[in-house]
């Protein structure tokens, strides 16, 4: 099992792109633009995601030096 | 319009494998570029041109850059030296190359067939950004907001916890200032005698 916080950011995104691919295909299905503007909420909720998930990445990196996400369960506080 | 829709699928599906088989970040950063800007593509042939332009800007143009920029900043040093070397030996730019190279082509060929005159630009039932923005802002108004007060909460986090470690300016600034407050008895002119000098 692979447990590189990059890795795990990266797929957040391709799993948050695909719900929106998801809003954007039934919205022009029935011609509405709500499909639309889920996408942009969702546009914006990942950009706040990936802006504090990686602010926490560098963060803990400059405490434990790796990447690993089980590397870091021993944390107290 | 349907193979165009069908070939960028295609696209998007293969390059999102790849992005997440690849065991180094730079190249499945590479891979997953290439996987937003497919998904561009798709949005486009699927009638929805506003969504397509903030695919390419957002995804492929901000988010990817913030993770280019973290994994850039994690392997600093000799290491990272010798995996620069590597990374432009040219090599692993065929796969991302070929796959974009496909994406520009299809690209071309929709502004080519939108210019004609004479064909209908992309079939029916395009939305345009002037109906998603009527809608935004008329009933999703309040989900504005929302979204705007998320992003100002992901502006504050991402700057406290991405400043440089400086847990000494509290004690230099505030040094003694819990004695000096309880000798002083409460009164607020003498409370701050034992401020240093460069206290702001």
């Amino acid at each position: 099992m692979r447990r590189n916080l990059i890795f795990i950011l990266m797929s957040i995104e391709i799993m948050l792109n695909a719900a929106g691919v998801a809003f954007v295909a039934a919205g022009s299905r029935w011609g509405q633009p709500d499909g639309q503007i889920m996408f942009l909420f969702v546009l914006a909720m990942a950009a706040s995601e990936v802006a504090v998930g990686l602010a926490l990445v560098l963060r803990l990196y400059r405490h434990h030096p790796t990447l690993d996400a089980d590397a870091i369960s021993d944390m107290r506080g | 319009m349907e193979s165009v829709f069908y070939i960028a699928g295609g696209v998007a599906i293969i390059s999102t494998v790849l992005a997440i088989t690849r065991l180094n970040a730079v190249h499945a950063l590479l891979y997953l570029i290439v996987s937003l800007l497919a998904v561009a593509v798709v949005f486009y042939t699927m009638g929805a041109p506003l969504v397509a332009a903030l695919e390419v800007i957002i995804y492929a143009g901000a988010i990817m850059v913030l993770f280019v920029f973290v994994v850039m900043m994690l392997n600093l040093g000799r290491r990272a030296v010798e995996s620069e070397r590597q990374l432009l030996q040219g090599k692993i730019w065929v796969g991302p190359s070929v796959l974009s190279a496909l994406l520009i082509v299809e690209v071309v060929y929709l502004t080519a067939r939108a210019a004609l005159p004479g064909l209908p630009g992309s079939g029916g039932g395009v939305l345009e950004p002037k109906q998603v923005g009527l809608a935004l802002y008329g009933p999703y108004l309040i989900g504005v907001e929302l979204a705007s007060m998320l992003l100002l909460g992901a502006v504050v986090g991402a700057y406290h916890l991405g400043r440089p470690k400086s847990g000494k300016a509290e004690v230099r600034y505030d040094r003694n200032s819990d004695g000096s407050r309880a000798r002083s008895g409460g009164s607020l002119v003498r409370a701050g005698v034992g401020r240093t000098p460069d206290a702001p």
